[in-house]
């Protein structure tokens, strides 16, 4: 292997001091502002996390009040959902891989770009003032008239933090529609282009179309907290099952905000790591525009015990049971790809095996709670929240620190310790299921969620639940360390460590700020592996 | 970073990451239409709710939609379609790089746009005196007083926001004035005024909805 130096110019060492950071506008830059906000914000809602899981360490309310935990799990999910599940991989990797995949320079609107992160930055303001001046107990839905009428904590506060925070949202997904669109170098046809950005494209049309009714959902709650207005309240006619249909109509597709990306994510490290072109790519590809429409349609499973009509739960069931179809497609066609692919065991690799398994049990648990009769059984039960945290948890997070092992390189220009990033990976997979799978059981048997204190008879159960939430904890602060570590002490990377293909290989690690010494053109198809890469170091 | 030579031909409107200005209007425009598509659904949510309400107490919100003042409503109409005009006419001048049109006509639809929130303000203060604003002090006719709070919720919260969007859009068009002012738009360059004007007419549109939707109710004929 040749001796790798770093470029002399690179974006992080034009311009120091924190000006440069807090007024740039290089996407790969404002991509790190965003790792650090998302990061943080993990953090604090893993913190709750904790708690939580200590209280439920025994039977009985010892720990916190009743009330207390209700305010646990929804900044919990409040700070996981708006905070870092959405976020994260569209505005960390997305941010900074979109431009480079296609050979730009930058986002078609970098202003914006860093427009979105302050306005992130605000949204997530007022959610934190909210939490730190007496917290919020409504759960992340704000089912109304709860949220609009009862609850004495800081609604107002958290609402207009994740109103504000939605337009953040809804300017990335634009910014990426409007680059993809316009900003491909000579030759990056929408068939050439690497299958993350297939997947963005998908998750920035659900940001731009879902987002803004949330918003509106979420302002009309608030307006009727403040001034007494009356959408959703009963008293003067207004329905409370509305805000749930509207409510949901943003929520169920945002699920795939979550999901989608990291699916992109998977497709990049399966092809890198079995060093061949993903199997059926068009498939896959028109699999995240189908998932991302189909997400728009199936929001009414949310609601099977809210009082929708048995035909319009009918509809919703087998609408739902239609997204298995393009899900299953990308599974079975990552399978395919690493049949008699020459796999490499790298982390990145792990995360996506992990990922590949652990969506797969989500999905399938998905398709329980798609039948209407299995879900009134299990409605607000363990079962749910076992189920979304396999698709987010095992999913999302597993896609999101897959990318962050895999792009490292190009974005800190230094590698981490393999041995302890796959033995963390291990940790997380371990800490993960140990977690999240009792919850299928005990959810099954009866267990309701979001309450602080549950008969004996579960308690086993539980307990394995709080040890393996230990052992994830621990397994999401050793990245922490090695990849800090990385930055200043870790080997070089040189351009291309993994001997992967993809425009973002072909420039500097890390990059220059205008991405590329001069445009690129392309003229070869996605994950074109046909020939060994030279300087594959694995 | 690229030498500077290879910047030395550029548009001094051309930001660094576009290739060309064709490119970077189209950028432009794109995003406008996309911003404006969340626009839809944004405003879409609101009158999702006002159709299943207005469906649901129908006669509520027809006895609710005459103390509004149609008059006012229509005079407002009037004026918001003129400042489309304007508007238009700004683009157009501005494309044809005729400078002190384009300034005229962001001032007469800047006036225009002032004009429709004062007469709005006065219908809003109108109903502040009436005791029509919904909570507490909320006053109305027995047999509807529950259904048309519903209503005039909806009518203040969603004239309201399209009165926000107007605020914003004079906003902008100051920025039109100042760039066009100081040179920054010409011939070459004037997507930043075509963009705006697309912004200020989904505005309108929205008004041309809000009208007979919220004034409107059972006035037709026998």
């Amino acid at each position: 292997m040749a001796t790798v130096i770093l470029p002399p110019r690179h974006y992080l060492n034009d311009g120091y001091g924190i000006a440069s950071w807090l007024f740039t506008r290089d996407h790969k830059r404002i991509a790190l502002l965003y790792l650090a906000g998302v990061t943080f914000f993990f953090f604090i809602g893993g913190a709750f996390a904790v708690v939580i899981r200590l209280e439920l360490a025994t039977p009985v309310g010892d720990l916190v009040t009743d009330e207390t935990y209700n305010k646990l799990f929804t900044m919990h999910g409040v700070m996981m959902v708006f905070f870092f599940l959405i976020p994260a991989i569209p505005s960390v990797l997305g941010n900074f891989l979109v431009p480079i995949m296609i050979g730009a320079k930058d986002l078609a609107f970098p202003k914006l770009n860093l427009a979105s992160w302050y306005i992130y930055m605000v949204g997530a303001a007022f959610t934190t003032y909210a939490i730190v001046t007496g917290g919020l107990d409504t759960g992340w839905t704000f089912y109304t008239p709860f949220s609009t009428v009862s609850s004495t904590s800081q609604v107002v506060p958290a609402a207009l933090g994740i109103f504000v925070t939605g337009f953040s949202s809804i300017l990335t997904g634009l910014n990426f529609i409007v680059t993809i669109h316009r900003m491909r170098a000579p030759g990056m046809t929408w068939f050439r282009m690497p299958l993350f950005l297939w997947s963005t494209y998908a998750t920035s049309l659900i940001m731009v179309l879902g987002t803004p009714v949330l918003a509106i959902t979420i302002l009309l709650v608030a307006a009727e907290r403040v001034f007494h207005f009356g959408f959703f309240d009963p008293t003067l006619g207004g329905d409370p099952v509305l805000f749930q249909h509207l409510f949901w109509f943003y929520s169920h597709p945002a699920v795939y905000i979550m999901v989608l990306p990291a699916m992109g994510v998977i497709s990049e490290l399966v092809a890198a790591f079995c060093r061949k072109p993903v199997f059926g790519y068009s498939f896959v590809a028109f699999a995240s525009v189908g998932i991302a429409v189909l997400g728009f349609l199936v929001w009414g499973h949310h609601m099977f015990v809210a009082g929708q009509s048995v035909y319009g739960a009918l509809v919703f069931s087998i609408l739902s049971f239609l997204v298995a179809i393009p899900s299953a497609v990308k599974v079975f066609n990552w399978t395919a790809t690493m049949y008699k692919g020459s796999i490499s065991w790298d982390t990145p690799m792990l995360y996506a095996i992990g990922f590949i398994g652990l969506f797969t049990i989500g999905g399938l648990t998905g398709l329980f709670l798609a039948s209407v009769g299995l879900d009134v059984h299990v409605t607000d039960t363990y079962f749910i929240v076992a189920h979304f945290h396999y698709i987010m948890v095992g999913g999302t997070i597993m896609g999101y620190l897959g990318g962050l092992h895999y792009w490292w390189p190009k974005i800190s220009g230094r590698l981490y310790n393999e041995t302890l990033a796959r033995i963390s990976a291990g940790i997380i997979f371990i800490g993960f299921n140990l977690t999240f799978f009792p919850q299928f059981i005990v959810g099954y048997l009866g267990m309701p969620r979001r309450y602080h204190a549950y008969p004996p008879e579960f308690q086993v159960l539980n307990v394995l639940s709080s040890a393996g939430a230990s052992i994830l904890g621990v397994g999401y602060l050793i990245p922490m360390i090695y990849l800090m570590w990385s930055l200043r002490y870790g080997r070089l990377a040189g351009s291309n460590p993994w001997g992967a293909v993809g425009l973002e290989w072909t420039t500097t690690s890390p990059p220059p700020t205008e991405n590329f010494a001069e445009t690129p053109v392309v003229t070869w198809e996605a994950y074109d592996y046909g020939a060994p890469v030279e300087g594959h170091v694995a | 970073m690229l030498p500077e030579a290879a910047h030395h031909a550029h548009h001094p409107s051309l930001a660094h990451h576009f290739d060309s200005l064709g490119q970077q209007k189209e950028a432009a425009t794109l995003g406008m239409w996309v911003f404006l598509v969340t626009e839809v659904l944004f405003f879409g949510g609101m009158f999702l709710t006002y159709a299943i309400y207005r469906a649901w107490y129908p006669e509520a919100f027809a006895v609710a939609s005459h103390e509004l003042d149609v008059t006012l409503g229509t005079i407002n109409t009037v004026v918001l379609i003129t400042s489309s005009l304007t508007m238009a006419l700004a683009v157009h001048a501005a494309q044809l790089g005729q400078r002190k049109l384009v300034l005229w006509f962001l001032v007469a639809t800047m006036v225009l746009g002032v004009a429709f929130l004062g007469i709005k303000s006065v219908e809003y203060y109108h109903k502040f005196e009436e005791h029509h604003v919904p909570g507490p002090g909320f006053q109305f006719e027995r047999e509807y007083f529950r259904h048309a709070q519903l209503f005039f919720s909806l009518y203040f919260i969603m004239t309201g926001l399209h009165a926000l969007h107007m605020i914003i859009g004079i906003g902008i068009m100051l920025v039109m004035f100042r760039w066009t002012w100081r040179g920054i738009i010409t011939e070459d360059y004037y997507s930043p005024v075509e963009i705006s004007g697309l912004y200020w007419h989904f505005v309108d549109i929205v008004w041309i909805f809000l009208f007979p939707l919220l004034y409107l109710i059972g006035r037709h004929g026998p």
